[in-house]
This record gives C-alpha cells, structure tokens and sequence, in this order.
C-alpha cells in the first residue's frame, strides 16, 4: 500500500462502535455485579472496567427492607447502563414473569434471558429459551440471550427476533475460559453480521482476549473479576485484554503454520 | 360474603392480611414505600394494577426488588 504524500491527512480510521438493537454501547466489557467484597469495591471494580454495561437481577424483598434502593443508587451512581437478568430461572414462564418485573422495576427493555437446566452445569434450557426469547420479543423486549455455541439454537433464537447471541465459554463461575473454542469459531463464521457475546466461564483476561481474537464483540463476565484476589486491578486487565484482542482482530492475525518461516533473510549470510 | 382474612404466601411464607386488594396488602406488609415489582401465582403484575388485583386465599405473591446479578 502506497503511502500518503506528507501533506494530505491520514484517513480518519472508522469508529469501531458497538452497536446492539440499534443502540451504541461504550464499550466491550460488560461485567456483573455479583460477589464483589463490598459496594465500594464493586463501584471501582466497574470504573475500572470501564465497563459498557452491568447486569442486575431481582430478589425477594424483605418489608421495610432498603437493600434494593441502596443497590439501585449504588448502580445510578455509575452512571453504567444496566442489564437485568433472568437468573435462577427454569422455565420460559418464569422467564418472562422475571423479565417482566425487571422492565418495570429498572425501567428498560433489554434483558440477559436465561432459562436454566440443570443445577450443577447451569446450562442453558434451550428450548424454554427459544420459547421465552419468542414471546419476550412480542412484548417488546430486546433479549439479550445466554445460549450455547449450537448452531440450530442460534438460528432459532435469531429467526424469533434476537439479535445479539451470548454463547457461554464454559460454565458459568468456572472459570475455565473457552471450552469449544472450535464451536465459537463456527458460530462466528455462521453469523457474521450479528454482535456476539461470549458470556460465562471466563476467568483470566487472555480468555477474553482469545474471544475478541476469534471476532467476538464482548465479553460479559462476573466472577473471574469479582473473585480475583484484586477485583480492581483485574477488572482494567479485563478492559485492557478486550482492547488488545479487539485490535488483534482488526489488525488481522498471521495465519498460523506447522513448519517454520524464516523471518531474518537467508541472502547475503556470512559462510563461516 | 368477604371474609376478615386472606390467607395468602408472601415470598414463599403463610401470612394472613385483611386487606382485599394487592396494593392494600402491600402496604399492611410494610412495602408501603418500597421499590419493588410484584407478581401473583406466577404472573407480573404491574403497579398501576396492583389496586384493582384482588386477593383469595391460597394466592401465593412475589415482592421482589433490585439485587446483584451476573
């Protein structure tokens, strides 16, 4: 590629914006406020995340009880768009109670959908997914779906109306980063135009790097920051992670070989 | 006839409330000025219903409000 003569300006490079249900977030981190140590540890936790958005949830209140004004505060303060989710739930029809009560209570129509099968792996109930996705989206909600790499249930969830995925890495908590990293390569390839997420099971920041390498554009996590020994310090690794992989991404990664490519020049050595 | 009591289930507990109507109840349980967003038998009910939604015995009721989440 020619380079500019000196006095024309460079391009301005395009803005690399996120874009999700027609509305630009900040930023490719989102981050949950579970398990934190303290408030004021969370609090700095998500500026030091410089965080795009945070997920919320719903829980019983107690009568007279204050905990969730001083948590709805705490998050208004933030000044960081909220993502309820639908945690703890089974079925479609708790889903969409759930989703119902959290538009109403944090005042926005998006929601992190999630329909729980089974206790010990936390992984998605696809069916009652698709279902709930399905009847969220005639009421005018714009879901957020935690899902799995599986291709058909992807199709099924964007032929309802989403339109972002969020596949898991791992397990939700496990901290194992991304299992099927072949399963999240062929579900960004078959859907290239749609924003994806990877959501659950990362732990460390070269997890979310990896994501953002393969072409992803978030990565939603909560326990690998909350949970670290420095939750601050690790929540601007995660920030700097998800730039440096998003950069990669952009930047277009040397395709990888078997074999060995010099990289010093063979001509003109020295025959000693 | 309209009996004293109903005896319902508040957030998984038997309570006994006299009043007739969800946002009544609200109130006699001491969420009278409390953020929350409320369900009965499994289904949303919005705030602005809460008046109009009667309660029977055996209803089961959420309340439920803002909370960390992942």
């Amino acid at each position: 590629m020619n380079a500019l003569p000196p006095d024309r300006p460079a391009p301005a490079q395009a803005p690399d914006v996120l874009s999700i249900y027609g509305e630009a977030v900040p930023s490719r981190l989102f981050i949950g406020t579970a398990l934190y140590p303290s408030p004021a540890i969370l609090a700095d936790s998500v500026t030091a995340a410089r965080a795009g958005l945070v997920t919320v949830s719903l829980r019983r209140e107690q009568a007279r009880g204050r905990t969730g004004e001083r948590f709805l505060s705490l998050v208004r303060e933030m000044g960081v768009r909220v993502l309820p989710n639908t945690a703890g739930c089974h079925t479609a029809k708790e889903a969409i109670t759930t989703a119902q009560m959290a538009r109403e209570l944090f005042d926005t129509a998006w929601i992190k959908l999630e329909v729980i099968a089974d206790d010990d792996t936390l992984q998605p109930e696809v069916i009652g997914l698709v279902e709930a996705a399905q009847e969220l989206g005639r009421q005018g909600f714009k879901v957020f779906p935690y899902t799995t790499e599986d291709l058909s249930v992807a199709d099924h969830l964007l032929k309802v109306g989403c339109e972002v995925l969020m596949p898991w890495g791992a397990p939700i908590g496990s901290g194992r980063g991304l299992n099927n990293i072949y399963g999240l390569r062929a579900l960004r390839a078959r859907v290239p135009g749609v924003p994806l997420v990877v959501d659950a099971g990362l732990g460390a920041p070269s997890h979310a790097a990896a994501a953002m390498e393969l072409g992803y554009d978030a990565c939603l996590l909560n326990t690998a920051i909350a949970k670290a020994a420095d939750p601050v310090r690790m929540a601007a690794a995660f920030a700097d992670a998800i730039d440096a992989g998003r950069s990669a991404y952009l930047a277009g990664i040397m395709p990888p070989r078997d074999m060995a490519a010099p990289s010093t020049p063979m001509a003109g050595r020295a025959v000693l | 006839m309209t009996h004293a009591h109903r005896q319902i289930t508040l957030n998984g507990k038997p309570r006994e409330v006299s009043a007739l109507t969800l946002a009544a109840a609200l109130g006699e349980l001491g969420f009278a000025d409390v953020k929350v967003a409320t369900a009965v038998n499994g289904a949303f009910v919005p705030a602005a219903k809460r008046g109009e939604t009667r309660l029977r015995d055996g209803d089961r009721v959420e309340v439920v409000s803002a909370r960390v989440g992942g």
